[in-house]
């Protein structure tokens, strides 16, 4: 009989190592989703799904089933995680001289200014959504790839964020502004 | 009519009804633009993975975690065996402040001793309980750990401020009535920011330190 969720978490909480399995082989996939999309790296996307179920495991007798599903468990322990990982590549970048200028991608895109439907045919669009979601603060990252991506509900995304409710529904909607005003450009304009 | 702002319109994106669409063209037209570059973001290349993937990651896993646990309950009571045992010699000698007349076997010297070296031990464990909390940044999941810890240090906290009031000692009983309260709430407190607030709140953490110590070094002069 194949576990739940729910019925390999309780086990996993026990410290029942089968089940613990079960939850690391059935959440890889979208906790690798979750950490590249957080991190924007394949290799570091890797590394953090490794670091979340080891965090999970060493901390799972808090998880309360009650509280959240084990994925929303999960994704927020991966969301920790990724967090700590920019602030620390960010602390490198401070120290270290710099080497390239950074990126203007408002520059690029004024440049280039092609069309949704070209960019979407020319398999361009990728290549734009990453240096827009770079632009964006760690909490405006954060929240808007749980609301965007996860659909979590606001309520969860300010748990994460150790916000009010209303505070990250605000976090939110400045990254979509943020993130209108950098493709705009390439979009042609909102109407108003 | 009054039109959907810019926030409203993505609260309307991301699931939220509103009847002035049915009726405005206008704003039907501005959610259909903003859906067009919303939905863009779903087309984010996500790097694509083995079907095996999971099971990849779980031998990975398992190289990292420690060796299992036996299961034997003997192995949760000698982890919580510090806390039991100094929850136990605290209460043991606070017993002996209260009793008149006292016991025979124990001087007043190493019962002082034993309450300045349970008092300083106390301190600095809470030290480090507020330390954490203090420079824990919004959303940690680390600070569950701290939770279970500051629910732990309470009951001696506890015992402790009772005995410094009945011996008197206004300072100590002052001290651990603020650690006391500040304990309530990391363990209870979903509010870190109140939390930190309360922590740094007259000098609190200088204060626990600076007993600890002093505590500490009284005790072993006696």
């Amino acid at each position: 009989m194949e576990w739940t969720d729910a019925e390999a978490a309780a086990e996993a909480r026990l410290g029942n190592r089968q089940a613990f399995r079960v939850l690391v082989e059935r959440h890889t996939a979208p906790i690798f989703r979750l950490a590249f999309l957080m991190s924007g790296n394949e290799h570091d996307a890797e590394d953090l799904v490794q670091e979340t179920f080891l965090r999970a495991y060493k901390h799972f007798h808090r998880f309360d089933a009650s509280k959240a599903a084990v994925g929303t468990w999960l994704n927020r322990i991966c969301v920790n995680c990724s967090l700590n990982l920019i602030r620390a590549r960010k602390n490198r970048r401070e120290e270290a001289p710099p080497d390239e200028p950074e990126l203007n991608w408002l520059e690029q895109v004024a440049a280039s200014t092609p069309t949704p439907e070209r960019l979407t045919q020319s398999g361009q669009i990728g290549a734009m959504l990453g240096p827009a979601l770079n632009m964006l603060t760690e909490a405006e990252r954060t929240a808007f790839i749980l609301r965007h991506y996860e659909g979590s509900p606001m309520e969860e995304i300010a748990r994460t964020l150790g916000l009010k409710t209303g505070a990250a529904k605000q976090t939110v909607f400045r990254a979509v502004q943020k993130l209108r005003a950098a493709l705009e450009p390439a979009w042609g304009g909102v109407r108003r | 009519m009054n039109h959907l702002n810019d926030e409203q319109l993505t609260d309307v994106y991301y699931g939220e009804p509103s009847e002035h669409l049915n009726a405005c063209e206008e704003c039907r037209g501005r959610l259909a633009h903003l859906r067009q570059l919303l939905d863009a973001f779903h087309e984010f290349p996500i790097p694509r993975r083995a079907a095996g993937h999971g099971a990849e990651m779980w031998t990975r896993v398992l190289a990292k975690l420690p060796p299992e646990r036996p299961k034997n309950g003997w192995l949760r009571w000698w982890v919580l065996t510090p806390a039991l045992a100094s929850l136990l010699v605290i209460a043991f000698f606070i017993g002996r402040v209260s009793q008149t007349p006292r016991a025979p076997g124990i001087s007043e010297t190493a019962r002082e001793r034993v309450l300045l070296m349970s008092l300083s031990d106390h301190l600095e464990r809470s030290q480090i309980v507020l330390e954490n909390v203090a420079n824990d940044e919004p959303g940690s999941a680390d600070l569950a750990d701290e939770r279970d810890r500051a629910h732990e240090l309470l009951g001696a906290n506890r015992l402790l401020r009772q005995t410094a009031v009945r011996l008197g000692d206004e300072k100590d009983a002052a001290l651990l009535e603020d650690l006391e309260r500040v304990l309530l709430d990391v363990a209870n407190s979903p509010d870190l920011a109140r939390t930190q607030r309360q922590i740094n709140q007259d000098g609190l953490l200088f204060k626990v330190r600076v007993t600890s110590v002093s505590s500490r070094e009284r005790g072993e002069k006696l």
